[in-house]
């Protein structure tokens, strides 16, 4: 089965209930996708399915045929532009695992309201967890995105 | 700047080990260094020191960057001394080597821990630097034909007589020239610092080395590293602590495709596959009889209560002032309280793992995201029966760690060793642990209950006891004379600061089978908290403002005093419909406030909204770090005392993945501002010591508002 990846075709041979976290990770050697719990829990794992941040780790990459599937290898959107270069003027990353997800739910979030307010941007990143506790870089830096993309 | 994560024989702890002239936990091995490869040459100009021909400075960092950011820090001191321009620095994780990369504060061990990479590498890193610089010096002098006094160096070359060199150009011949003595290096005055205790500013300093891969996912980690061919383990644990393997029934294990060994090791049964969700599937898939006879069975509230009944008779005195507890007699009123903090667990975002390549008879090369590599190095040679020189460690950035990389019994590095064992190194192991196993198996942040007691009479605390009854961290290794309490139990209680005439501070070691460990700032992480709430529990019934009495009783500590009234004076007036509360807190040798604004909803629930912190770590090499270490470790503090509790049913634990067990969100975190106190005193640590003081200043908030005493935690949703 073809999955698009990133904008290239992928032909997809493992099982049906395999996650799609474990496909990019293993088998595509695509690792910028993180492992933080498996459950849908902690948003680590966050890739853009058709632009809408989903959890790799318990979708199966036989679900998605057809959709396209963009991980933080493939993030060259205006909105994901603008938050890469936000993160690093903020220096928002500590350890540094949970920033791809974060920086995915950022993308998502700015390009459905490139202006979000305080309150959209806390309830847009608040399944993505950072032990680090970076948050406060993290909002400041959706911020200086959303001015960066103008 | 220092470390997050925490390890924690530390400073004091170390000298006393070594003052009884133990060996360490696990005996650690050197092995020689690994060489560069690649068509750049890099010439070592000591042994931190490596200059590429392609102009790049590249500083071997013997601590490992987990987010705590060293790779910027200890680069800065090199760069500093060096006379680099910013953008030759590079860093890259040292070999494991006691003998030249041990860490002097862990009694020359390599280790990651006690936030003390700054502190115990300042002077070493600036010597480097100075040293090195010299040798490029002479090197450009005899290059150009002038006198060496007669070169200058700056941003990364070297000029003189006319002409100019870049060090790269240089650093062929200054290999060849004798690093001069210590005592001849000079240092650069503070006044003339181009990067030390500078803030990012696009034309000089780019802020943190580790930035653009992480922000651009290049960063790797243990978990991202996979060799051609490699397996992947998965480790099926007793449910309950203390638990054994009684049968195995593997069959159906052995049926999922992909499932390649069904292993037993010491602590369990691994499943090896092709890949992770298959060995997942495998580990579903067996079935164990568990061996019960040595296990847990208590549940957290049983054993709660067995503590507070130890905590009726003394324990180890850990310090005492005047009359001791005999001072909590007399006139006067007594007010005491028993404060109850739960297992915590560390949960780094990066799940355990590491990678172990085994050549029977022949070698190992493990990669790992490790606190103590040379710890993992004699554990990997126990096991597969090989001299140090053949085991290679590989230091990977981690994914977190908050301590729990740095494991007295390398317990990773062990199970992944006894897997490869098992199937005679026939591909390379990537041991995982899933979040549940990270959740489950241990290792937590002791539970403690401290019993709190205090009299007050004529409007003054006359007398303060602090007994706590607790797991020992240290308890059992050759470093804890008997009969000694455990610093790591008791620092934060029994250097409470403040002048009280009587004071008892005393402990008791209880012993249990669930696995404990140090979790970012140790002893702190619940000392602290009972300390400083209930101080202002004791203030207010004296009926004094706790922050005044804090500045009348910490007279003598001026350091205290100065972080507790800097975060004070910028918190400001409390804004109309708030509650706040302030903590001060020294660890780690650093010193910090934290003043806590709260709204309480009328509906009982409470949030943080801001919190003002005042840290004096000495000299701040990289401020901007320091202000995300604070923010990190006042997030890391509040997640704990808002949710964090791993509970025990029947001796197994209840909560199973970060569901269940509850971490701080974005919704929680409050707005943080970050003040440092200037400093020319040698630089300490930051990782740890933002932590201890959110709990006290939060319950201290509430306190304020409600008259409460906060003494169970998690606090709750609930004021
Ligand atoms: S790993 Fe997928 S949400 Fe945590
Ligand atoms: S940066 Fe470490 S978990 Fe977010």
């Amino acid at each position: 089965m073809k999955l698009t990846i990133n904008g290239k075709e992928q032909d997809y041979t493992g099982e049906e209930d395999r996650p799609l976290l474990w496909y990019l990770r293993e088998d595509l050697k695509m690792t910028g996708t993180k492992f933080g719990c498996g459950v849908a829990a902690c948003g680590a794992c966050t890739v853009l399915v058709d632009g809408a941040p989903m959890r790799a780790c318990i979708t199966p990459a036989a679900s998605l045929q057809g959709k396209a599937i963009t991980t933080i290898e493939g993030l060259d959107t205006p909105a994901g532009k603008a938050v890469q270069q936000a993160w690093t003027e903020l220096d928002v990353v500590q350890c540094g695992w949970c920033q791809s997800g974060q920086m995915l739910a950022a993308a998502a979030l700015l390009t459905e309201k490139p202006k979000p307010t305080e309150q959209e941007i806390t309830d847009g990143m608040n399944s993505n967890i950072c032990r680090c506790a970076t948050y406060h870089r993290i909002r400041g830096a959706v911020a200086r995105a959303s001015e960066i993309m103008g | 700047m220092a470390d997050t994560a925490t390890f924690s024989p530390s400073r004091r702890f170390v000298i006393a080990a070594l003052g009884i002239g133990t060996a360490g936990f696990v005996v650690g091995c050197n092995t020689g260094t690994t060489a560069p490869t690649g068509p750049i040459t890099l010439t070592s100009l000591g042994d931190y020191v490596r200059v590429g021909s392609d102009n790049t400075i590249t500083v071997y960092l013997r601590h490992i960057e987990f987010g705590q950011g060293v790779s910027t820090g200890l680069t800065t001191i090199v760069a500093e001394e060096i006379d680099a321009d910013w953008s030759q620095m590079r860093f890259e994780h040292s070999p494991a080597d006691n003998a030249k990369y041990g860490n002097p504060a862990f009694g020359g061990m390599m280790g990651t821990g006690g936030s003390t990479a700054i502190f115990s590498s300042w002077q070493q890193l600036r010597a480097a630097g100075a040293s090195a610089r010299e040798m490029l010096r002479q090197a450009a002098a005899k290059k150009f034909g002038v006198d060496a006094s007669d070169v200058l160096l700056v941003k990364g070359k070297a000029e003189g007589g006319g002409k100019s060199a870049t060090y790269g150009e240089l650093a062929a011949e200054a290999a060849t020239i004798t690093p001069p003595a210590v005592e001849s290096l000079q240092y650069k005055d503070a006044s003339a610092y181009e990067f030390i205790g500078k803030d990012r500013d696009p034309a000089t300093f780019f802020g943190r080395l580790d930035t653009p891969d992480k922000v651009q996912a290049k960063a790797m980690y243990a978990l991202d590293y996979q060799p051609e061919g490699v397996l992947t383990a998965v480790i099926a644990r007793s449910p309950k602590f203390g638990g054994k393997v009684g049968s195995v029934d593997d069959a159906a294990a052995k049926a999922i495709a992909g499932v390649t060994d069904v292993v037993q090791i010491s602590n369990g049964v691994a499943v090896v596959a092709t890949n992770f969700w298959a060995a997942k599937k495998g580990r579903d898939a067996l079935k164990i009889t568990w061996d019960d006879s040595a296990a847990e069975t208590r549940s957290t509230d049983a054993m709660i209560a067995d503590y507070k009944k130890v905590l009726a008779k003394p324990g180890l005195e850990a310090r005492k002032e005047g009359t001791g507890a005999a001072g909590l007699r007399g006139a006067g009123e007594v007010i005491t309280a028993d404060f109850e903090f739960p297992y915590l667990v560390h949960a780094p975002m990066e799940p355990l793992n590491c990678v172990i390549d085994y050549k029977p008879g022949e070698s190992a090369v493990i990669h790992s995201g490790s606190q103590m590599p040379t710890g993992d190095q004699g554990a990997a040679c126990a096991v597969l029966g090989l001299t140090p020189d053949k085991v290679t460690i590989t230091t990977m950035l981690a994914g977190g760690s908050f301590g729990r990389r740095a494991t007295p019994d390398a317990d990773l590095v062990s199970e992944a060793a006894q897997i490869a064992k098992a199937i005679n190194g026939r591909a390379p192991v990537k041991l995982m642990w899933t979040r549940e196993d990270d959740i489950r198996s241990g290792k937590y942040r002791p539970m403690a209950v401290h019993r709190m007691t205090a009299r007050i009479n004529n409007g003054a605390i006359e007398a303060w006891g602090d007994r706590t009854a607790i797991q020992s961290i240290m308890e059992g290794t050759p470093f804890l004379p008997p009969g000694t309490p455990d610093f790591s139990s008791i620092e934060g209680s029994n250097d409470i600061a403040y002048d009280i005439p009587n004071i008892s501070v005393d402990v008791h070691l209880v012993k249990n089978p669930v696995s404990v460990l140090w979790w970012r700032s140790v002893g702190h992480t619940h000392t602290a908290y009972a300390k400083e709430h209930f101080f202002d529990v004791a203030a207010r019934k004296a009926g004094k403002d706790p922050v005044e009495l804090r500045r009348t009783l910490l007279a003598k500590h001026p350091r205290q005093l100065a972080v507790l009234n800097l975060a004070v004076e910028k918190a400001g007036p409390l804004p109309a419909g708030k509650t706040r509360g302030v903590a001060v807190h020294h660890s780690f040798s650093s010193y910090v406030a934290e003043v806590a604004d709260v709204t309480i909803n009328a509906d009982g629930t409470f949030h943080v909204d801001r919190v003002v912190c005042a840290v004096d770590c000495g000299i701040a090499i990289n401020p901007d770090i320091v202000r995300s270490q604070m923010e990190g470790g006042i997030g890391y503090g509040l997640s704990a005392i808002l949710g964090e509790a791993l509970t025990l049913t029947d001796g197994a634990p209840v909560q199973n993945n970060l569901y269940d067990y509850n971490v701080l969100r974005m919704n929680q975190m409050p707005k943080v501002e970050v003040h440092i106190v200037p400093s020319t005193e040698p630089p300490t640590g930051v990782g740890e010591p933002g932590v201890p003081p959110i709990g006290p200043a939060v319950a201290n908030a509430l306190l304020a508002a409600t008259g409460k005493t906060y003494a169970k935690l998690p606090l709750g949703a609930k004021a």
